[in-house]
């Protein structure tokens, strides 16, 4: 449904993506994650049709986004990031708006049926401005599905939400996804844990890590963290801790808890406990944590060296991909 | 076409809750109001009797107050698009890049057209004052005129508002466009020199004020104000078309 290959996209000198290549099946929500500015905007926006890519090719249900651009726009559903509303208009006017410019048969009752699947009917006459930023997402997600598109695009689709709407606007799109494609952007971890078939990372404009979330973590369980709890404080003791072997950093909260990041495939539990007591402080806890996808996420999409602040260790061991 | 008509409906609606547009619809017709009475009063306390029945004194100040009435007309089209990011929706949309920049057009064309057609009530009343009532040639090719320079004003804003997210901006280099044009243009022209007749084809001014304004329909005005229309509303879907790749 979603072939995308070599996408390339420059802004000026600089690039935004670089050479993404991957592919979204029918009945799949693949979930787009990434640090702000890593160029997942950019990929949607190419998909949809909104503006072309520098280099490399991108079909969407078929067609190419370049070549044929209106065949893909009229069977995508697109919701950005900012969601576009015309502020003067009702919740029905626009809907009606967008279903007319969608050459929909039947305007008016598909507006009343995404209406009701937003659970918007009462405030259909309610004027766009008058809106909660939540009311506004569904609206824009009903914008998004009127044409019943075979591919939804969906930019941070639950942003703005509040707990209630988030599960309602997530039940739906697992809905969707049953049938349809689904790509989502998403800055909480765990929506993409619990939404996606399958996990993009992105960052700087490159694909870092592509699998099942669950995969995803499996792939990284080796790396982990371990938090020790003490009595009694020791400036020495993060150093310490830092040169044991099998230890990449080591943070203090400076109230007796340090979080230890340890490399993947060794446990340096006892040493690290040898070390705690050897230190003279009493050891209260020590606790192994598993990665998780959101620590996954910070090791994948960090490059830059750690301040000097929080770790003395040897630079991070990389994750192969 | 259906694009086209879906978008300046809409236009067309927006408008009507848009207050900068009730404000110049008000005080172009307004303006309009006093100059054709003030006319009325002069001519009847200083020559005893009514003006000649000519539009002229209608449609010149009307056509006056559209210099400066449709760059606000149409400085709002795109740029505001932009500004809120609804661009994208219609971008996403499909709907082609020329379409949406001819339904704009059309939108705000619609709309200065139900203005003009309220200025109308002038000449009615003239035709009414004077026996034996008012010169109908004129009338319909100054309307006529009138009709073919807003669309060329239109033109040119929907173009620039293509260009800019800010409708300040919008609205100043319209108006800097429409003032070549209908007035910068017909100062090289009677300049004199080789170049003085290329700057009288170019000219807005005399285009309509030389043939239609007079009471007489030519061709070459007519395709010259109809090319003006669609060159404008090229460069503003090249415009948007570029908008894409930046």
């Amino acid at each position: 449904m979603i072939q995308v290959e070599g996408l390339t996209k420059d802004y000026g000198a600089r690039r935004a993506i670089d050479q993404l290549s991957f592919h979204a099946e029918k009945g799949e929500i693949l979930g787009f994650l990434g640090p702000n500015g890593a160029g997942k905007t950019t990929t949607m926006r190419i998909l949809t049709g909104f503006m072309p890519p520098t280099a490399g090719v991108a079909r969407v249900a078929g067609y190419d986004v370049v070549d044929q651009s209106l065949e893909v726009r009229r069977r995508v559903g697109y919701l950005p990031e900012t969601v576009p509303l015309y502020h003067d208009l009702t919740v029905y006017e626009y809907l009606k708006f967008m279903a007319d410019l969608r050459n929909l048969p039947e305007a008016e009752e598909r507006v009343d049926e995404v209406l009701d699947i937003v659970h918007m009917v009462e405030r259909a006459d309610s004027h766009i401005s008058s809106l909660s930023k939540g009311m506004r997402q569904r609206v824009g997600l009903a914008q998004a599905i009127i044409h019943k598109p075979e591919v939804l695009i969906l930019d941070e689709p639950t942003i703005g939400l509040d707990p209630a709407q988030i599960i309602e606007v997530r039940n739906l799109i697992r809905e969707i996804g049953k049938e349809k494609t689904v790509l989502l952007s998403t800055h909480i971890l765990s929506e993409a844990q619990q939404l996606c078939n399958r996990v993009l990372i992105i960052n700087k404009g490159r694909i870092v890590a592509e699998d099942t979330p669950s995969r995803l973590q499996a792939r990284l369980t080796g790396s982990g963290r371990v938090t020790v709890q003490v009595k009694g404080d020791d400036h020495d003791l993060e150093k310490q801790l830092a040169k044991v072997p099998g230890v990449l950093s080591v943070s203090h909260n400076g109230i007796g808890e340090y979080e230890i990041e340890t490399a993947s495939g060794q446990d340096p539990r006892s040493q690290i406990a040898k070390t705690v007591v050897n230190a003279g402080v009493d050891l209260l806890e020590l606790r192994s944590v598993g990665m998780s996808l959101e620590d996954i996420f910070m090791e994948l999409t960090r490059d830059e060296p750690q301040p000097p602040s929080m770790s003395e260790a040897e630079p991070f061991a990389q994750t192969e991909d | 076409m259906r694009n086209i008509w879906i978008i300046a409906s809409r236009e067309y609606k927006a408008y009507f809750s848009n207050f900068i547009a009730y404000a110049f619809t008000f005080f172009m017709l307004l303006i309009t109001g006093i100059v054709v009475y003030n006319s009325l009063v002069i001519s009847v306390n200083s020559f005893g009797q009514y003006p000649p029945p000519d539009v002229g004194i209608v449609i010149g100040p009307l056509m006056f107050l559209l210099v400066f009435a449709c760059p606000a007309f149409t400085m709002r089209l795109i740029s505001e698009e932009q500004r809120l990011g609804t661009i994208e929706l219609l971008l996403t949309a499909p709907v082609r890049d020329w379409e949406l920049v001819v339904g704009k057009w059309l939108g705000s064309f619609l709309f200065v057209l139900t203005n003009i057609a309220i200025t109308f009530i002038y000449p009615l009343v003239l035709h009414w004052l004077i026996t034996p009532g008012i010169d109908q040639g004129p009338l319909v090719s100054g309307y006529l005129g009138v009709f073919l320079v807003t669309g060329a004003f239109l033109g040119m804003g929907v173009a620039v508002s293509s260009f800019f997210s800010n409708q300040v901006a919008s609205y100043i280099v319209t108006f800097g466009l429409i003032v070549i044009f209908w007035w910068i243009f017909g100062i090289f022209a009677q300049a004199g020199g080789a170049q003085s007749a290329i700057f009288r084809h170019l000219d807005m001014g005399s285009q309509f004020y030389d043939t239609m304004f007079q009471g007489e329909i030519s061709l070459s005005g007519v395709v010259y104000f109809l090319s003006l229309i669609v060159g404008f509303l090229t460069l503003g879907s090249v415009s948007v078309e570029t908008r894409r790749w930046r």
